[in-house]
């Protein structure tokens, strides 16, 4: 195999010429300038997630903006080591470092945005008093904890790292989520409480926590949690 | 030869010896060149510098990126590797006596990587890539089994491939080796520098650059007279430019410094890794010493370079030249520039400009479908941690509207390549 040198031969002034002329051809003028910001950064995930991860009415992709930083990770690493999937996500966290993750996951942290009006308050009124109950009180006959009894009272993470808010999150994602679950499709870090409560549920049951969680607006900044959890969670340490 | 006739009885027995000849051919032509191997396994004794060696070797050669699974335990296999023939589960490495290599002797693992034969005396498909791996040397061999035998053993039973009929036969791969498989070592060519010489090992043999970037034949073999001129990488879309056409992704006018820093960092000032090639930066090409980056790149530098082939504005349909021109200034501008020009922060150029971009003007459209409808990001590593990225566009674009902005990009700012269909979208899709 010979390496072809088209250019020896060639005085040097000539070669630095025509490669001035050719670098000015193949860029058309200098780039623009574009601001170094993680806002910048996190653009490719406005597409999805809305302009500043704040959601869009498109109703299945999920706010990201301020929900808890360690949550915000753990899930990034999810779906990078395949304990969540769906694969867009998958291809873009793949090539990430911890590092860069978990600067993204804080920039989504501490943006603090007003939510959009909630949803469907026009459901079936059992329905939404089904999934209130199932909210606020749980099942204790199935042994099924109220969700306000992990993630507080306000439903916004009760200030535990690793714990959602669950409001302002379209239906669609939170019904998807509780399939996810059941169906293996989705997990979190060992112990996965949210797997076990899942499989606790029925349909019917997860139609109706849904549809109450998208219909309830969004009140940010609640009590802290009180007491312990009541089940092991791997994602809340 | 008068009162021959060819009867029936004749004509099979004729077959079956012309049968029986075939498959001792091809019997043969698959130990050619093996060396016996130990029948015990022997006591390996690692020294420091094979253990460091070994694990730099295994980061070139990225053994990671099959044998480790997404989420699993380091080397521990699992990992499906999608092929048009089925799927090729990777196997495990580690020293588990049972499920991985624990109880392999040198001497095998040299045959595995030398001649695509398993320790159990099973031919070994070529998803492992023995085409290239056979010019790794014994002493490299060695230092990558040594720095596998480090690690935790852990027991994970290797996966039965997925491979139709007749691929599933070892008959079927028998038959495929002796067709396009020659076990050899890379011979140094004396003409070339030592720095050359070590550039094209690390591409030819550890790096496995020809897996992608060399087309393959319909039986899946790469062609080695056409080296690394190009290849779309099987079911996943996305085509692996040619390393040998300044049209595609040859380096040759490019400075050491641009190619250094697209193999160390992932971004170069003409552009970035993305896809495939972010992987193979992300895991393996970030971590090579300066002097074999270079080596690879006086190699690369090397290769014969098609020329770019002066091409004729292909005319295209103003109405939709107009449509491509309002799409790229709504969806691109505000990133790739209002005259395609790209776009710098403070680390550099971070949008790849779009005029003269090769990524825009390869024949096939693939990848820059792939780009537009997927988006993504280059790897993060040491040079780039904090990589700025491109969205995804087929959430929000339709498939004729994704085709009238490639074609755009394809014929704006001297750009001159063939406009994009609609179909072509959603093949790539």
């Amino acid at each position: 195999m010979r390496a072809l040198d088209p250019l020896r031969g060639l005085p040097a002034r000539a070669v630095v010429l025509a490669g001035l002329v050719a670098s000015s051809v193949a860029m058309a003028g200098s780039p623009q300038p574009i601001p170094d910001t993680m806002a910048q950064r996190t653009q490719p995930c406005s597409a999805c997630h809305g302009k500043e991860g704040r959601a869009t009415q498109e109703g299945f992709f999920p706010r990201i903006a301020g929900k808890p930083a360690s949550y915000l990770y753990n899930q990034l690493d999810n779906f990078r080591s395949g304990r969540r999937a769906y694969p867009t996500m998958t291809y873009f966290v793949e090539q990430m470092s911890d590092a860069y993750l978990h600067e993204i996951a804080d920039y989504f942290a501490q943006l603090d945005l007003p939510y959009a009006p909630p949803q469907g308050k026009d459901a079936p009124a059992d329905e939404l008093a089904r999934g209130e109950a199932l909210v606020r009180q749980g099942d204790a006959v199935r042994g099924v904890p109220a969700c306000v009894a992990c993630h507080g009272q306000a439903m916004d993470g009760g200030g535990v790292p690793g714990v959602p808010a669950l409001l302002g999150l379209p239906r669609g994602y939170l019904v998807e989520q509780f399939g996810a679950w059941r169906t293996g499709q989705r997990k979190a870090l060992a112990p996965d409480c949210m797997a076990r409560v899942a499989t606790m549920l029925n349909s019917a049951d997860i139609t109706a926590v849904a549809t109450w969680l998208a219909a309830q607006p969004v009140a940010l900044h609640g009590p802290a949690l009180a007491g312990p959890l009541p089940l092991e969670c791997g994602s809340a340490r | 030869m008068t009162g021959w006739r060819l009867t029936w009885p004749r004509a099979i027995v004729g077959l079956a010896i012309l049968v029986a000849l075939s498959a001792a051919l091809v019997a043969w032509l698959n130990v050619r060149g093996e060396e016996p191997v130990t029948g015990a396994a022997e006591a390996f004794l690692a020294t420091p510098e094979q253990l460091a060696r070994g694990a730099y070797l295994a980061r070139a050669g990225n053994c990671a990126a099959c044998h480790t699974d997404r989420g699993g335990a380091a080397f521990a296999g699992g990992k499906g590797i999608a092929t048009p023939f089925g799927t090729v589960f990777a196997s495990n490495l580690t020293p588990d006596a049972k499920t991985g290599i624990g109880a392999w002797t040198s001497a095998q693992f040299w045959r595995a990587l030398h001649n695509g034969r398993s320790a159990d005396g099973r031919l070994l498909y070529p998803a492992f890539p023995y085409p290239n791996f056979t010019e790794i040397t014994r002493a490299d061999a060695d230092a990558l089994f040594a720095f596998l035998r480090s690690q935790l053993p852990v027991a994970q039973a290797n996966r039965a491939h997925a491979l139709r009929f007749p691929y599933s036969l070892q008959a079927s791969l028998a038959v495929w080796r002796a067709l396009f498989f020659t076990p050899g070592v890379y011979e140094p060519v004396p003409e070339r520098s030592a720095q050359w010489n070590r550039g094209a090992y690390l591409v030819r043999a550890l790096g496995h650059c020809a897996a992608c970037h060399s087309p393959r034949n319909a039986f899946g073999a790469t062609r080695d007279s056409l080296e690394l001129s190009g290849g779309l990488i099987p079911l996943q879309n996305w085509y692996a430019p040619s390393l040998a056409a300044s049209a595609e992704a040859g380096v040759a006018d490019w400075s050491n410094d641009e190619v250094a820093s697209l193999l160390r960092t992932g971004v170069a000032p003409r552009g970035a890794a993305l896809g495939p090639m972010a992987e193979v930066v992300f895991r393996s090409t970030q971590y090579l010493t300066d002097a074999d980056v270079g080596a690879m790149t006086e190699f690369l530098k090397s290769l014969p370079q098609v020329p770019a082939h002066a091409a004729a504005a292909p005319a295209v349909d103003k109405d939709a030249l107009a449509h491509g021109a309002a799409l790229y200034k709504d969806r691109c501008a505000s990133c790739h520039g209002a005259d395609g020009e790209g776009g710098r922060s403070a680390q550099g150029v971070v949008y790849a400009p779009l005029a003269g971009n090769r990524k825009v003007l390869l024949d096939s459209p693939a990848n820059l479908i792939h780009i537009m409808v997927n988006g993504g990001y280059p790897p993060t590593t040491a040079g780039n941690p904090r990589p700025f990225g491109m969205p995804p566009f087929g959430p929000s674009m339709k498939d004729e509207e994704i085709a009238v902005l490639a074609t755009y990009l394809r014929a704006a700012w001297g750009n001159a390549a063939p406009p994009v269909s609609a179909l072509d979208v959603l093949e790539a899709r």
